[in-house]
């Protein structure tokens, strides 16, 4: 018997008043068809969702936690890029 | 960083109730623990779906069997979720299903017992489901993400599996006196095979301390088991039937009620192997597995001649 295992495939369900998909789990699968059906059977069983996306576990790069201050350090220092950084007379209405 | 830099930081995250995430640096000991923990949790599932698939070709009604077969459609879900949980941490489902195979891992003692009538099926679904459920919520909170956002989905689909269960129960002990009789004798069978999921006495649960320290677990067995038996004791009496343990008695003091003691051999007689249907459960995995070898090379084999061609 062969030892090979099935890929495993990360799926994203968008569901029906969702704007963007959302990582839901993943499972194994030959190919992306088979992927889709299972996701459909596993993740949507009650209706969660209208668009599946599945995609090769393989393919995917994370961030890496240890360099997570560094990475993430300039949006804590540019507070200028926040509306609220900017100072406006207290007349102005809606901006 | 350093390793105690790192133990530091694991130590913060879990004091200000961050998850630990797949690819955060988590001690060995955590993650053995929790592929341990998750993969019987796993392999509980899959189980599982064999006793009560022993009736589904013979549910009383056509209403009884749908709702049996998406019980059993999403215990195989739960199956697949907590396998996926389980290979963040870095191991292969292969390698945990052989594990299963091979009687190298547990899971849940309950799936050994027998259903011998169609009472079974309510009595599982309320109790069984039930002592799952009390189990499972807390693990929502567990530390580690891939885990608790995994108990966020099996429980919402638990407590159909609990609600279908009891309304079993409640047909049948509103019916005719042998259906009453048939969820009592279910009721007598399941009672006891219930109140030990919930494992060993704290005294002799070997892994609780360090779990409850790394908030993988939130409450100790004997905890989750009081409040287990707080909220199905009512739920008897209202079914009309009653709970083979005739310790069982409220004791207005502590608010709790008070009942026998759990017979301890026959519990580590199960988990050990020798329960009533732990040779045929594992036979039954082991056949589906080895009779299915074919077909999922055929379905690999099938997808690399159409990559190849894509590929020309």
């Amino acid at each position: 018997m062969s030892n090979k295992n099935w890929p495993l495939w990360e799926v994203f369900i968008r569901s029906k008043s969702g704007i963007n998909h959302k990582h839901v789990g993943s499972l194994h699968a030959t190919d992306a068809e088979m992927a889709i059906e299972n996701a459909r059977d596993v993740y949507t069983r009650r209706s969660e969702g209208v668009s599946i996306w599945v995609v090769p576990s393989n393919t995917i790069t994370a961030s890496d936690p240890e360099q997570g201050d560094e990475l993430f350090e300039p949006a804590q220092s540019k507070v200028y890029r926040h509306p609220t950084f900017y100072n406006l007379p207290d007349e102005l209405k809606n901006m | 960083m350093n390793t105690i830099d790192l133990e530091k930081e694991f130590q913060r995250k879990l004091d200000a109730e961050e998850k630990i995430e797949p690819k955060d640096w988590m001690p060995d000991d955590y993650r053995k623990t929790l592929i341990r923990q998750i993969s019987q949790h796993a392999h509980s599932e899959i189980v599982g779906m064999l006793p009560e698939g022993n009736w589904l070709t013979r549910a009383p009604s056509l209403r009884r069997k749908v709702a049996a077969l998406a019980k059993v459609q999403d215990e195989a879900g739960h199956g697949l979720y907590l396998y996926s949980a389980c290979e963040t941490l870095g191991v292969e489902r292969d390698e945990l299903l052989e594990q299963l195979h091979t009687g190298k891992a547990k899971y849940s003692s309950i799936f050994n017992y027998p259903t011998l009538t169609w009472a079974d099926m309510g009595a599982i679904g309320w109790l069984v489901d039930g002592a799952a459920i009390m189990n499972q919520v807390p693990l929502c909170r567990c530390s580690y993400g891939p885990y608790a956002r995994a108990m966020v989905r099996v429980c919402k689909e638990e407590s159909f599996h609990q609600r279908q269960g009891y309304e079993i129960m409640l047909t049948l002990c509103n019916g005719t006196p042998e259906q009453k009789a048939m969820a009592q004798d279910a009721l007598n069978r399941w009672w006891w095979p219930s109140i030990m999921m919930f494992g060993p006495n704290d005294a002799d649960s070997p892994h609780t301390a360090q779990s409850m320290q790394w908030k993988i677990k939130r409450f100790t067995n004997d905890e989750l088991r009081q409040r287990f038996i707080d909220a199905t004791v009512p739920q008897a009496d209202i079914l009309g039937i009653k709970i083979p343990d005739p310790d069982l008695k409220w004791n207005e003091e502590t608010k709790h009620y008070d009942f026998g003691s759990i017979d301890w051999d026959e519990f580590w007689a199960v988990v050990k192997g020798n329960g009533p249907c732990n040779k045929e459960r594992l036979a039954a995995r082991n056949k589906a597995h080895d009779n299915g070898a074919w077909v999922r090379e055929a379905a690999l084999a099938y997808t690399e001649k159409k990559r190849k061609k894509t590929a020309a």
